[in-house]
Order: structure tokens, then C-alpha cells, then sequence
């Protein structure tokens, strides 16, 4: 079968499939994310969709390439690296005091034995870790402590879509300001411009994000009467919580557009450009900005995590109904299960980011072969 | 007299990068706020006005003005005295947690780079599985475990260990990899050939000729680290996780104030600006250090 597709590589046919299902998964993401912000439901259907055009795409691109056995490879060590993190993250909460039952007011003790003995407390620690890695292993992850008859499932299914609305956004606007002020900058090196646009950014990296949300509540909520100061309902309960979210990342990616833009010009080819004398505009867009988009999009795997990061926070502040509150809540609340459920959550989207940013790497800069 | 040109005198690496660093303005501006601020914390209890805890029935949310410089919190408490106060915590929190997470790094980092082959394969699968797990979770559960230890006796410690290890814990990562780079890149170098030729020990080469070559960026590195760590510490704080009652920190203050936000907005406003302007000299003074001493950037 590799065979087939080692001779198939060069063929004109997988370059277009590459190209059309690479292009199609990348606007219809756009567009359900225009879609969702003016507030239409994105249907499951087009998600679906988007999924298998993102799945085709990777696997194509990765028979093209020859990286079969690099991919697979990493698939298997993101399993490793999630069995790790669960064993680290049981080994952790069984280390932390108290347990998820201790009230104010004691229980008898035979109420305890039987809630132990319903969630599998009452067995030693090893059992308990088989029991829920068994579990994983058939997508159950197990019974909230707190939220009682609800499972981990049903919380995340629940809670998932805010987070990832919320984190899109965010990402969506640090995408669409950060590279054009970048850029902008870069191009008007050491002007008041550039300086200005510097100064702004590094505020907006050092600013700590509640801070952040107390100023503009304070002017779009309290003064202005223009922005709701919380929840998660609509289009105009988005703007503030992506704002405050969107705004540490797009200031770094500011930054680091600026300094690659910068070391792009200085270059070789680039004095070239100049000399046969293309226009400034020219060699701005069509020479620099796609080799200096390259280390931006390296950096887009600790985004994702600083974002991830940053929604719990977020989620908190502006009350969105999202995963980040949970998270929170539920180690004081010595909710094993559900800790570990987000934990892995939140690991594997991590884990899976770095994959495709590593893909899209190789992708976007032929220069890089991964093995 | 010497007919030689004083300016044609051989300058160290670091003098060279002490000079640059004079020219900059914004970092010379900052540091000098870093250091006042340090001032500050060490003589809190001189400079301080009133204590931090003591509280005056009287004048609970005064405005800011009169006897009470930044007004006064729910429970009367001199808010000024507790920013001084809180300074101590804060920069505590920062510069500690720093330095505990570049000894583990370093030391991490320099043994991975140096030995190579699986060992470093090894170690760095860890460091990649520690940077999958969300460092907030890690953050507070870390805490609440480190919290339930009793390790010191002096309640101003006491209150620090938690955040303290737990950040130092996160923390360590970046920097034990950074170190492995710089370590991997520096182990190359033709002049630790040399010494390998003569018959030097590997832990004199790391000793005398890895380790002052990595200094600066470390430095760099470090002076970057401790206003993240300010910033963690003050979201925790926001969380609910921070410092226990009556020690205070900036961040513990802000995130006080944000409960009032609308009605006594002066306990937000005072705690957050210091909060922003430390953290912001903190990273210009980085910046800075590092086009100084960064070989890459001199002309």
C-alpha cells in the first residue's frame, strides 16, 4: 500500500486533494466561526465535515511527504505522554489533603463507607488507579463527586463548546491584530510608529488579565453601558472576555512578527529584491512576510496552551459557562474524577496542537523534513 | 604620556555589554524603579505609616487623601502600609521563586545537555509531558499540597511556601531547557575541544567554561522569569488561591479591589498600578540586558 502512494506522491492529482481539502477545512473553520460570533448554531454537521477535510488533508499530505512512520510514531508517544500525565495527575490528588467527602458537619461513618464504596474509594490506591485507566480505555471518565448523577462526560460536553468558542476568539484575535501590527512596525523600524506599537504590546504582555477586564468593565460596562460585564450569550457577551483573553497573545505575536519581519529584511535575498528595485510594498508582502510567518507559526503551540490557560481566568472573571470554572472548582472540591477528566482534556488538545503545528510546519516550510 | 587612544583599550565582553546597556534609556529608567521598589520592601516596616494589619473601625473605604494617603480597605486597614507591605510578598514571591527554578533548571538543563545520548532523550520526554500538563492545574494542586506542609516557622514564610514551590515547580522547565540549548550549542565550541584535548574533567569544562559562557543569557532569562511570576502570583491570588489573610500582596490587593470594583474603585486602582509598573520595568530592564548582552545584536 505505501507502494501505491510512494509512486502516487508526485502525482497531480494528491497535490490537488492536498490543496482542496486543505483550503475547504480552512475556510469552512472561518466561516463557522464568523457564523457562531453573529450568533447562528453552528450545525454538527459542518463540524463533522470539517473534521474529516482536516483529517484527509493531514493524511494525504503525510503519505506525500513520507512521514507515515514520523506521524505514527508521534501519535503513539502523545498516548504515552497522556498515560503519564494521568498517572502523574492520580499520583498528585491522592497526595493532597483531605478528601472529597470531609464536611463541616461529619458524616456518619457508614454513609462514608457506602459513598466509598459506590466510587471505589475503599480499595487500595493501585485498584483504584486500574480501575480508572480501564475506564479511560472505554471513554468513561467516571462520575463528577460533586455535581452528583452527572457524569465527567456529560460536564465537559456541556462546558467544551464555551471554552472553545471563548478560545478561538481569542486566538482569532491575536491572529488578525498581532501579525498586521507586527508587520506594521517592523516596516516603520524606529519610528514613533514602531514605538508606540511596541509600547502597547509590551503593556498588553505585562497587564495581568483581570486588570485588563476591570478597565474595560469599568468603561463599556459601568460608564458607557454599552458591553454586558458577564455571561455568555450572545454576540455582545463575546467581545470583552475575547478581548481580555486575546489581548496578552496578540501583543506577543506583535512582538515576535516585529523581530522575525525585522531579521527577514536584513537578509540577503532582500537586499536582492531591493536592488532589481521592486517596489517597498512588493517586497514587503511577497518576499518577506512568508518567511517571517514561519517562527510566528512555530509559536502557535505555547499560544494555544497560554490560551487554554488564560480562558480559565477568563471564564472566572466574566462568569462564561465554560470548562475553566470547573477546573477551578474542582480541586478545592477534591473532585477526582473530574479533575483528571479536564486535565487529560486539556493535555490531549495540547498534545494534538503541537502535532499539527509541527505538520503545518513542515508544510508551510519545505525546507523542514521531519523523521 | 601615553600616546595611545583610551577608547581603543580592550574591553571585556561584559564591560562592553554594561556600556550598552548605560545608553538605553528605558532599562536605565527601570532599573532604577526595580531597585527602589526593592528598597522598599526591605524597609517596609520604617517607611510604612501605619501597620498592615491593624485596623481602624473609623474610617472603613476612606477615599484616598487626608490622613490615609490611598484611603483604606472594608476592614479599615491603611492601604498604602499594605502596598508597602505587600511589596515584600510580591517581590518575595518573584525574585525567590526565580532563583529556586534556575537552580532545579540549571541543573537540569546543563546534566541533559551535557551527558546527551538517551539520558538526554529521556529527560526531555519529561520536560515535554510537564509542558502538556496546564500549568494552572499543576499551579494549584502543587500548592494546596505544599500548603498542607508545615516547613517554617515564621509566619511570613509560612504563608510564602505554598506559592513559592508551587511556582518554582512550573517554573523550572523553561529554564532547564533553555540551558540544555545553550549547553548543546556551547559544547561544540572549539576551545572546549581544547580543553578536552588537554585532559580537562568534565565538570571543570562545565564549571569554568560552559557555565560563564551561558551566564548572560540566564541573567536575561531570570529577569524575565521573576515578573511572571509576580503575574502568577497575582492571578492565583485572583482565584482565591494567594496568600492567606493578614500578609497581602499586590496581587492579594488587586484582586480584593476587584470585588468593589464598581463601588470603592481606589482599592483597585492603587494595588494594579504598582502591580503593572513593576512588572513592566521587570521586562523592559530584560529587554534591554538582552540586546546588551545578546553577542548576536552587537554592531
Amino acid at each position: 500500500m505505501f507502494k501505491l502512494f510512494k509512486d502516487a506522491n508526485q502525482r497531480q492529482w494528491i497535490q490537488w486533494v492536498i490543496k482542496f481539502t486543505g483550503w475547504s477545512s480552512f475556510l469552512i473553520l472561518i466561516s463557522s466561526v464568523v457564523m457562531s460570533f453573529i450568533g447562528y448554531v453552528v450545525s454538527p454537521q459542518l463540524i463533522i465535515a470539517n473534521i474529516v477535510f482536516s483529517i484527509a488533508f493531514f493524511i494525504t499530505y503525510t503519505f506525500q511527504q513520507h512521514m507515515t512512520v514520523y506521524v505514527i510514531k508521534r501519535v503513539f508517544g502523545a498516548f504515552i505522554t497522556l498515560l503519564v500525565i494521568a498517572t502523574i495527575t492520580f499520583t498528585l490528588l491522592r497526595l493532597l489533603p483531605g478528601g472529597p467527602f470531609d464536611q463541616d458537619k461529619a458524616l456518619p461513618p457508614e454513609v462514608i463507607a457506602n459513598i466509598e464504596a459506590k466510587y471505589h474509594l475503599d480499595k487500595p490506591v493501585l485498584v483504584q488507579y486500574w480501575h480508572y485507566l480501564s475506564g479511560i480505555a472505554q471513554g468513561d471518565l467516571g462520575d463528577s463527586y460533586k455535581y452528583i448523577g452527572r457524569s465527567v462526560t456529560d460536564i465537559i460536553s456541556e462546558t467544551l463548546p464555551n471554552t472553545l468558542q471563548l478560545g478561538i476568539y481569542a486566538l482569532l484575535i491575536c491572529y488578525l491584530f498581532g501579525i498586521p501590527a507586527g508587520v506594521f512596525a517592523a516596516s516603520k523600524h524606529n519610528s514613533w510608529a514602531d514605538n508606540t506599537i511596541m509600547t502597547i504590546a509590551i503593556s498588553g504582555v505585562t497587564l495581568p488579565s483581570f486588570l485588563v477586564a476591570a478597565i474595560l468593565i469599568l468603561i463599556f460596562s459601568v460608564q458607557l453601558n454599552w458591553l454586558p460585564p458577564a455571561l455568555w450569550d450572545g454576540p455582545e457577551y463575546y467581545i470583552m472576555p475575547m478581548l481580555v483573553l486575546g489581548i496578552r497573545p496578540a501583543a506577543i505575536i506583535a512582538r515576535l512578527t516585529r523581530a522575525s519581519v525585522l531579521e527577514v529584511i536584513n537578509s540577503d535575498y532582500i537586499r536582492t529584491a531591493r536592488s532589481k528595485g521592486l517596489p517597498e510594498r512588493v517586497i514587503l508582502f511577497k518576499h518577506v512576510l512568508k518567511n517571517s510567518l514561519i517562527p510566528v507559526l512555530t509559536f502557535s503551540g505555547p499560544l494555544v496552551s497560554g490560551v487554554l490557560t488564560g480562558s480559565f481566568i477568563t471564564e472566572l472573571i466574566f462568569a462564561v459557562p465554560g470548562m475553566g470554572k470547573h477546573l477551578i472548582q474542582s480541586v478545592t472540591n477534591r473532585d477526582y474524577p473530574l479533575i483528571l477528566g479536564l486535565t487529560l482534556l486539556f493535555s490531549a488538545v495540547l498534545v494534538l496542537t503541537n502535532l499539527l503545528v509541527d505538520l503545518l510546519y513542515s508544510f508551510f516550510d519545505p525546507r523542514i523534513k521531519l523523521s | 604620556m601615553s600616546s595611545i587612544d583610551n577608547s581603543m583599550h580592550a574591553k571585556s565582553l561584559w564591560s562592553e555589554g554594561f556600556s550598552r546597556l548605560k545608553k538605553n534609556k528605558a532599562s536605565m529608567v527601570s532599573l532604577s524603579i526595580i531597585i527602589i521598589v526593592c528598597l522598599i520592601a526591605l524597609f517596609a516596616r520604617q517607611l510604612a505609616p501605619y501597620s498592615f494589619e491593624t485596623q481602624n473601625m473609623d474610617h472603613i473605604l476612606a477615599p484616598p487623601g487626608g490622613d490615609y494617603l490611598l484611603g483604606t480597605d472594608s476592614l479599615g486597614r491603611d492601604m498604602l502600609s499594605r502596598i508597602i507591605f505587600g511589596s515584600r510578598m510580591s517581590m518575595a514571591v518573584g525574585i525567590i521563586t526565580a532563583i529556586l527554578s534556575l537552580i532545579f533548571g540549571a541543573l537540569y538543563g546543563a546534566i541533559s545537555g551535557w551527558v546527551g545520548g538517551t539520558l538526554d532523550a529521556y529527560m526531555m520526554r519529561f520536560i515535554d509531558i510537564l509542558y502538556a500538563i496546564p500549568s494552572l492545574v499543576l499551579l494549584i494542586i502543587v500548592k494546596v499540597i505544599f500548603d498542607s506542609l508545615d516547613l517554617f516557622d515564621n509566619p511570613e514564610l509560612k504563608a510564602l511556601t505554598g506559592i513559592l514551590l508551587a511556582l518554582s515547580i512550573v517554573g523550572w522547565v523553561t529554564l532547564a531547557r533553555m540551558v540544555r540549548g545553550q549547553v548543546l550549542q556551547i559544547r561544540e565550541m572549539v576551545y572546549v575541544e581544547a580543553a578536552q584535548a588537554m585532559g580537562a574533567r568534565g565538570w571543570w569544562i562545565v564549571a569554568k567554561h560552559i557555565f560563564p559562557n551561558i551566564l548572560g543569557p540566564i541573567i536575561v532569562l531570570l529577569t524575565f522569569q521573576i515578573p511572571s511570576n509576580i503575574l502568577y502570583e497575582s492571578i492565583l491570588s485572583f482565584i482565591g488561591l494567594g496568600l492567606q489573610p493578614p500578609f497581602s500582596s499586590w496581587g492579594v490587593l488587586a484582586s480584593d479591589g476587584w470585588r468593589s470594583l464598581r463601588t470603592y474603585p481606589h482599592l483597585i486602582i492603587s494595588p494594579s498600578i504598582i502591580l503593572s509598573v513593576v512588572i513592566l520595568s521587570f521586562n523592559l530592564f530584560g529587554d534591554g540586558l538582552r540586546d546588551a548582552f545578546d553577542p548576536k545584536m552587537k554592531k
